[in-house]
């Protein structure tokens, strides 16, 4: 691998673009392939196979063996509202190997006392993710119960494509969310992917118990992510 | 590859050993036969003078690894590995849990 190779993959693992590395086994010769970018017919139908599963592997071909590395995005949780929730949650997300991110407009809540050790981000969140841009390999947990903290991040959530969107609430609730993300101009298909009731239904009462439910579900939407909006993909 | 962000990441230290001017070796899995303690993918790094970071199996090979990363990084040729069960036919290190891998290993260059 040449050492100009080597930089670029490391700047786009912590951009978190997700990136295909395609080295000829005869050689020491790479190419880098990221997602979203064009690639050369060749290697197209490979190059979109290893993204979406997240899979490395050799490739025959005439020009002899090839093998093809997938670098994706390590998966993160930002989560919408510093409620007790979260904080079982944050203590719980790093476990599994999962960064966390709290973001809380309310001051009162959003206090270091309540979560030592995770990032919380004390600002509207239309505000912090723009600083911070949502990718698919994100998941977004908005539990405030506040419309006007939950419903934009959970917009801008289903638009970047995140792999996890979930809400908290009622059914009720959710029904009066859903007229209003309509209203937002949100897709029926898109609002078909919010997760509410939040978390996998395992009877959780207290707020220790919601959060791993909701971990699991997160789990569970990675480990089983749609990815046939990935460009390149093949039929 | 899922994996955490860590400071210990393999190719991350290849790229600041690259900038301290040390020869470096990056060693792969590209294939995994039965039960493999570390999945395709899978990076070892190895400078000019065997320090070394990250894992190609649960350290039942990394030894015999990095010996040839000398090599490799002496001639700039780079080699494919096979360790599997340790038999008459396999390789002298082996893999005790019965599985078999294969490990590409490539200088950086430049």
């Amino acid at each position: 691998m040449e050492r100009s190779i080597l930089e670029a993959l490391n700047a786009a693992r912590s951009a978190r673009r997700a990136v295909v590395t395609v080295s000829a086994l005869a050689g020491s010769s790479s190419q880098l392939y990221f997602e979203g970018d064009d690639c050369p017919d060749a290697w197209r139908v490979p190059v979109a196979r290893a993204l979406q599963s997240g899979k490395a592997g050799i490739v025959e071909t005439e020009q002899g063996a090839f093998f093809l590395n997938v670098y994706l995005p390590p998966p993160r949780i930002l989560v919408i509202g510093a409620v007790h929730i979260s904080q079982a949650l944050a203590q719980l997300a790093p476990v599994a190997g999962f960064d966390m991110t709290i973001i809380d407009p309310r001051t009162a809540f959003a206090t270091l006392e309540r979560f030592a050790g995770v990032e919380l981000i004390a600002e509207w969140p239309e505000d912090a993710l723009k600083q911070r841009p949502l990718d698919r390999f994100t998941a977004v947990v908005a539990v405030t119960h506040d419309p006007k903290i939950d419903d934009e991040p959970i917009r801008v959530a289903l638009a970047a494509g995140c792999f996890y969107v979930g809400a908290l609430g009622s059914r009720k609730t959710h029904a009066t969310r859903v007229e209003r993300l309509r209203q937002a101009g949100v897709s029926d298909a898109d609002i078909a992917r919010i997760r509410a009731p939040i978390g996998l239904d395992i009877g959780a009462a207290s707020p220790a118990e919601i959060a791993v439910a909701i971990l699991a579900e997160i789990i569970e939407a990675l480990r089983r992510r749609d990815t046939s909006h990935v460009k390149g993909v093949i039929a | 590859m899922l994996e955490a962000a860590n400071v210990l990441d393999p190719l991350d230290i290849a790229q600041a050993w690259m900038k301290e001017g040390r020869k470096v070796a990056i060693a792969t899995v590209i294939e995994t036969w039965g039960s493999a303690p570390r999945p395709v993918g899978s990076h070892l790094v190895i400078d000019g003078d065997g320090n070394f970071q990250g894992s190609v199996s649960g350290g039942c090979v990394e030894g015999a690894v990095i010996t040839e990363a000398a090599d490799v990084i002496a001639s700039g040729a780079p080699r494919i590995l096979d360790f599997g069960v340790a038999d008459e036919t396999a390789w002298r290190v082996g893999l005790s849990c019965g599985g078999r891998i294969r490990v590409f290993v490539e200088r950086v260059e430049g």
